[in-house]
């Protein structure tokens, strides 16, 4: 055991500042005190809301609640949805993983790419892309089929829970993917050679070393799904009102606008946000239980790779079936967006005659609403993306280097916001920040803001976290023992190491923040919109081309951020 | 040039006590190895030193200043002590150059720009790293990012370097060249060096004195090469350096006997008690094939390494270990396995008999 | 008859950066029924491409290779039999035991594809784990282990379906010192036991001379010298060869009517004559513990030096303009600055141009 790793020898560093109040303590201070009342306090509103009812323990709202028969559907609905797209996900992601990992298919680097583009849309785009293609009366497709083959009714309809559950798959099958295609293409290749040697056939190998051994990946990726579903909603939110489908997250949404924010409706808002976070807690032990998996130490830093196993007569085929796989999940929908955006209405036939560019100039040049959304959401993604920043770094400085008494404390708090879903964290920011304690910052950008922090410290924390982990701490008392104080260390040796992972952080807030629906559906005032509200609340309304104009604007915006920030990224790696 | 002194330095984790009144002195200009296994509390010692650690009792002088005392309440922070370290990890800063690591000591003393160029410079001349002065340390393989530590200590101290097992990490060709240099620096600056470690072969190489520290955190015993290997103080120097066997003795009527041995195997000490029980330790290396001896083994195994023979000889019921260089096979024969062949132990010690500690 | 044998095998490589690189060739060897064979050479050799070769993980680019008098590559005749129809028992340096199992399923499976019956897995495995000192573990799991168990593990799995030849591809090199020693002699107490034949590669030469009936040292990619290990340290063929194994010494000499001169001291010559015909400049290589110091009669020298280190005491002496080490026991004593004779009992002499080949070869290695 280094002397690194024993306990008390940071302190110890820590307190040689001797004289001065300690940097060190500040720092701390001020890390509960934020981190209590941006995440502590809302989370702790929805409990106190739900439970205390004139000052005194009441669960009668909560027994109301979940014996409501519309709340327990949706409850099941939602457990539905994401036990689908998790296993059709996860069986997707480990099929191309291993396709692109293991086997010998020609154009991976293609592929690959391709594979990146459903990270970089937020699912609900595809939501509305598939609604206008399979809606079961107006979808193109679906008017196509009744027209072509004669029926009355087109067997296909979105607007169902397997329609959801497809949606949510073509966007969440690349958590699993990523996880495992990671873990196909490092694995040690002696695991398997040495199942060959034993007497394995090629498939025997598969079956009982490889597939097992990426069990963890797989069920890392799998868990990713789950929850991310659980907590979404976007793709419901489009897809289930106009057929009364209801999951928790479009509950809530529905029950705090049919009450046009009313205390009561927050206060059932509240009771069925509970009652999703037990859920989501209950998926998350089930899942601790049925994988028990540890992660498996398989990646070895070799450059070799395992063998390719050659497809040879299924190359052509399993090419077929992945180029049409990646046509409908990723071809399709763009195509979709962008065509209705130049529609003059939305229903006419997809001809030249019927295209304009009205809807664009529309939406580009005469609508104050959208370009104030346009604003407001890159004003919120950067702002929230550099205090995230800045704050992540501090709790993680406090809670790796520091090490005071409860730095557990912190610790949970900065990763509590894991567990709560995006809906959840905006009602607990509302009763928190509503005037209940002198500030009211209701209608405005201001609670958004406040809720994207709450929201998203949590990713750049552990950034921040494993990145400082790696700045060994004989790197800082090389600098002391070259004459820098503490601060002098700091600046001058742990905060350059650190900056590639402060930027990178940056970018995993700025990015998602820009096409965020969730939080701020339940947020937005008359002047506070952002941009996936925009497109949200213009679909609603019926304006569905100069919806689809606006999205195809904000897949342009994305694309160009996405390359942008690729292209900082890749520089800073170099240098 | 500044000497250390250490007076009862006392340290512990929690309630693990690592050193226990521990004093040592360096003199100016010395190179001192300090030798121990780990956990001994060697690297304890050297983060006291350089201010990483607050022993709980103790005094820390830097020639006359006093640089640490838990009594009388000073503990001058690291960066104003005046050492120059090498981390066992290098610690050679990722982001900064060559140059821009060597030079940071000096930045910090706001020395004019040109007498600073001329510092580094040298030191980089010093190590034989002239040359790489754009270069980032990811460029750079284990050993020269070693020497630029040394460049970057030499820098930030010409009176006291402190060396953290430097070599360890690299492998046994550019172990030797390493020592090589450490000592070539050490006569052209003549600065101070207390250099830590477990691998006792390299502080042999490389140090005038030695001090070898117990498991426990004293000292048992310090000296110089010659006083490590033919005087070990005890039982565990004698251990801990080297290889050795032990063979449960007796002694009757002035000689020594093994416990069911009939021929002497050595006369006694002067000092020994009639019928007492002894372990006699011998080195692999000192005991020597004598076809003429009385005293009889049975060669059990035979393994040639090349530059040495190793053989495991069962000498009445007890295995031991038997060295034999390569000159040696030359000049007399290689035993095989199931010979019986007479030996003499050269160079042996006598410690009192522990029960259950055999070779 | 011969277990395995290789004939004129060679390997390339063809990669985007470097195009067609030849990793062996002109490999030829026969390794007899029992014995233990090891290849032995620096990173980059072909030690391992030919393991894997032997193993069936590489195809040949020419030649032929046959287990147990079966052909198993043929390259003229596009013959190939993979790894699995192989018959082979092999120890990967990382060990390569499989964590999601225990320890009886890992020594299991080689039986278990073979669909041995389930009484006899039973019985054969748990006489394997005995033989690996691993007996009353078979429900642990491998991550739990040290990394010293972890190689007994891949041991006995190796040796579970009594295969004729084993492969061992440095698999102590993971290992820490003390249990190195330790597992050599587990290995080699297994091979008598088991009577199989082993191919060992390794880049450790004391290891390889420690383990071996007979060794191969090669480098880039060609056989250098086979022999027994006395043989290659004794009477290296080359300087590579004498560098490779031990320590050694190159003193720089002139020649003059038969007779050597170290270079700096034309006076005296040294006690070993040259060999005839040779060069006017050879290298004289000795090794530092083959070195007679002594008090009678030899090259007249002065102690300039003298280290005490835990085996032996080593003295500095000159030769010539040159410094060289002389490692002795502790027992053979001199002072700094006492005159002294050296004799050279087993020296060799090897040309000046090995220098040049050997400086181009360090380059090649950094590259």
């Amino acid at each position: 055991m280094s002397q690194y790793t024993r306990k008390g020898v940071n302190k110890d560093m820590a307190a040689l500042d001797g004289k001065h109040f300690g940097l060190d303590k500040v720092l701390t201070i001020i890390c509960f005190v934020i981190l209590f009342i941006i995440v502590l306090v809302p989370v702790a509103m929805i409990f106190y809301v739900t439970f205390i009812s004139e000052g005194k323990f009441d669960t009668r709202l909560f027994t109301e609640v979940i014996a409501d028969k519309g709340n327990i559907g949706a409850m099941w609905n939602t457990i539905k949805v994401a036990l689908g797209a998790t296993l059709i996900g996860t069986v997707m992601g480990v099929f191309f993983a291993w396709l692109v990992g293991r086997s010998d298919i020609p154009t991976k680097g293609f592929m690959k790419v391709m594979f990146d583009i459903p990270y970089m849309f937020p699912p609900f785009f595809g939501a509305m892309a598939w609604d206008l293609m399979l809606n079961r009366r107006s979808g193109y497709i679906n008017k196509w089929i009744v027209s072509t083959f004669g029926v009355k009714r087109s067997p296909l309809n979105i607007n169902s829970i397997w329609g959801i559950i497809f949606v949510e798959c073509c966007y969440y099958f690349p958590f699993v993917y990523k996880q495992v295609v990671n873990a196909f293409e490092r694995m040690d290749p002696t695991l398997e050679e040495s199942a060959r040697i034993a007497g394995a056939s090629q498939g025997y190998v598969i079956r009982k070393i490889t597939l097992p051994l990426v069990k963890p990946a797989i069920s890392a990726g799998a868990l990713l799904i789950l929850t991310s579903s659980l907590a979404h909603f976007g793709v419901p939110g489009m897809l289930g009102f106009s057929a009364k489908i209801y999951t928790l997250p479009t509950k809530i949404y529905q029950l705090f606008y049919r009450t046009t924010g009313s205390f009561e409706g927050i206060r059932e808002g509240s009771a069925l946000s509970i009652l999703l976070i037990l859920v989501v807690v209950a998926a998350l032990i089930l899942q601790k239980y049925l994988l028990r998996a540890g992660s498996y130490d398989i990646i070895k830093g070799k450059a070799t790779r395992p063998m390719l196993i050659k497809l040879r007569g299924a190359k052509v085929p399993l090419l077929i079936l992945a180029y049409v796989i990646l046509f409908i999940i990723v071809v399709m929908p763009l195509a979709m967006i962008i065509l209705v955006g130049f529609l003059k209405a939305y229903g006419l036939p997809i001809t030249l005659a019927n295209m304009t560019l009205d809807n664009y100039k529309q939406v580009l040049f005469n609508n104050t609403m959208v370009a104030d959304s346009i604003k407001n959401s890159i004003f919120l993604s950067f702002s929230a993306g550099i205090i995230c920043m800045f704050l992540g770094v501090m709790v993680a400085y406090v809670i790796v280097k520091v090490k005071p008494k409860g730095a557990i404390v912190l610790e949970l708090l900065s990763l509590l916001p894991y567990a709560i879903p995006g809906i959840v964290m905006a009602i607990g920011v509302i009763l928190t920040w509503s005037g209940r304690f002198k500030v009211n910052l209701y209608n405005t950008i201001w609670i958004i803001l406040v809720a994207y922090l709450a929201r998203y410290l949590s990713f750049s924390m552990k950034s921040a976290s494993a990145s400082l982990q790696q700045v060994h701490p004989s790197l800082e008392e090389a600098a002391r023992s070259c004459g820098a104080s503490h601060f002098g260390s700091l600046k001058d040796i742990t905060i350059p190491l650190i900056k590639p992972a402060m930027v990178a952080g940056f970018f995993l807030i700025f990015l998602p923040a820009m096409r965020e629906l969730t939080t701020s559906v339940l947020l937005y005032g008359p002047n506070s919109r952002t941009l996936g509200v925009a497109i949200f609340s213009l679909r609603n309304d019926g304006y569905i081309t100069t919806a689809s104009a606006l999205a195809s604007i904000a897949i342009l915006l994305i694309v160009i951020l996405n390359s942008i920030v690729n292209a900082i990224l890749k520089d800073r790696k170099k240098g | 040039m500044a000497g250390v002194r250490f007076e009862n330095i006392t340290c512990r984790y929690g309630s693990h006590v690592v050193l226990k009144d521990f004093s040592l002195e360096v003199k100016e200009s010395e190179i001192m190895g300090i030798v121990g296994p780990s956990g001994c509390g060697k690297t304890t010692l050297m983060r006291a030193l350089c201010g990483f650690m607050k022993p709980e009792t103790g005094n820390i002088y830097l020639d006359d200043r006093l640089v640490y005392s838990a009594s009388k309440h000073v503990n001058i922070a690291p960066e104003l002590r005046g050492i120059g370290v090498v981390f066992q990890d290098y610690a050679v800063w990722p982001h900064l150059s060559v140059w821009d690591n060597v030079c940071y000591p000096i930045k910090r003393h706001k020395v004019p720009k040109d007498e600073m160029e001329k510092r580094a410079a040298h030191a980089l001349e010093q190590v034989h790293m002239t040359g790489y002065e754009k270069h980032l340390p990811s460029q750079l393989s284990g050993g020269q990012q070693q020497r630029v530590a040394i460049a970057r200590a030499l820098v930030s101290s010409d009176e006291l370097i402190v060396l953290d097992e430097p070599i360890t990490n690299l492998d046994a060709k550019l172990r030797e060249e390493m020592l090589v240099e450490i000592q070539r620096i050490q006569k052209d600056i003549g600065t101070t060096i207390i250099y830590i470690t477990h691998d006792q072969a390299a502080a042999l190489r490389l140090c005038d004195n030695i001090a070898v520290m117990a498991p426990d955190g004293h000292i048992c015993q310090i000296g110089v090469d010659e006083d490590i290997i033919r005087r070990p103080a005890d039982r565990f120097v004698f251990t801990f350096v080297g290889v050795s066997n032990f063979v449960p003795v007796i002694c009757r009527s002035g000689k020594i006997f093994t416990e069911n041995g009939n021929h002497p195997v050595d006369d006694a000490q002067p000092d020994m008690q009639e019928l007492g029980r002894y372990d006699l330790g011998v080195r692999p290396m000192d005991i020597v094939f004598d076809e003429d001896s009385e005293v009889k083994v049975t060669i059990k195994s035979v393994t040639f390494l090349g530059d040495q023979y190793d053989y495991f000889v069962d000498f009445n019921g007890q295995e031991l270990r038997v060295e034999s260089n390569a000159l040696d096979a030359l000049s007399h024969r290689v035993y095989k396995e199931g010979e019986k062949v007479g030996v003499k132990f050269l160079n042996v010690r006598y410690y009192p008999r522990e029960e259950g500690k055999a070779s | 008859m011969d277990q395995v044998v290789l004939r004129n095998v060679r390997k390339d490589f063809t990669t985007k950066l470097l195009g067609t690189v030849t990793a062996v060739e002109n490999f030829n060897l026969n390794v007899a029924e029992g014995e233990c064979f090891s290849f032995l050479g620096p990173s980059g050799c072909g030690k391992t491409t030919t393991l894997r070769m032997i193993a069936g993980f590489e195809d040949l680019s020419d030649g032929e290779i046959e287990l147990c008098g079966k052909p198993v590559s043929i390259k003229a005749k596009n013959l190939y039999v993979p790894p699995e129809k192989r018959d082979l028992g092999m120890v990967f340096q990382a060990f390569a035991v499989w964590p999601h199992m225990n320890i009886f399923d890992n020594v299991a499976f080689p039986l278990k594809v073979r669909k041995v019956p389930r009484a006899e897995i039973k019985e054969r495995v748990e006489k394997a784990l005995k033989h690996c000192s691993l007996d009353g573990m078979e429900k642990e799991y491998p991550g739990n282990l040290s990394g010293g168990q972890q190689q007994r593990i891949a041991l006995a799995r190796a040796i579970v379906t009594n295969p004729k030849v084993m492969l061992l591809d440095e698999p102590l090199s993971n290992l820490d010192p003390k249990l190195r020693e330790s597992m050599r002699f587990e290995i080699k107490k297994l091979q008598k036991e088991f009577g199989f034949t082993i191919i060992f590669v390794t880049h450790d030469q004391s290891e390889a001379m420690a383990i071996s009936e007979r060794m191969l040292v090669m480098d880039m990619g060609r056989q250098v010298q086979i022999g027994t290990p006395t043989e290659l340290y004794n009477k290296p063929n080359s300087r590579f060869v004498h560098k490779f194994l031990g320590q050694s010494t190159f003193t720089n000499c002139v020649i003059e009517d038969g007779k050597a001169y170290a270079k700096g001291n034309l006076q005296q010559p040294i006690p070993l004559d040259p060999p005839k015909g040779c060069e006017h400049e050879m290298i004289l290589a000795t090794r530092p513990n083959q070195i007679d110091i002594n008090h009678e009669s030899g090259y007249e020298s002065v102690v300039e030096n003298r280290i005490f280190l835990t085996d032996y005491t080593e003295y500095q002496v000159k030769v010539g303009d040159a410094l060289v080490q002389v490692q002795t026991p502790h027992r053979v004593e001199f002072s700094v600055g006492e005159k002294c004779y050296l004799r050279f009992p087993n020296a060799m002499w090897y040309p000046v141009e090995d220098e040049a080949a050997e400086a181009e070869r360090n380059r090649r290695q950094l590259v």
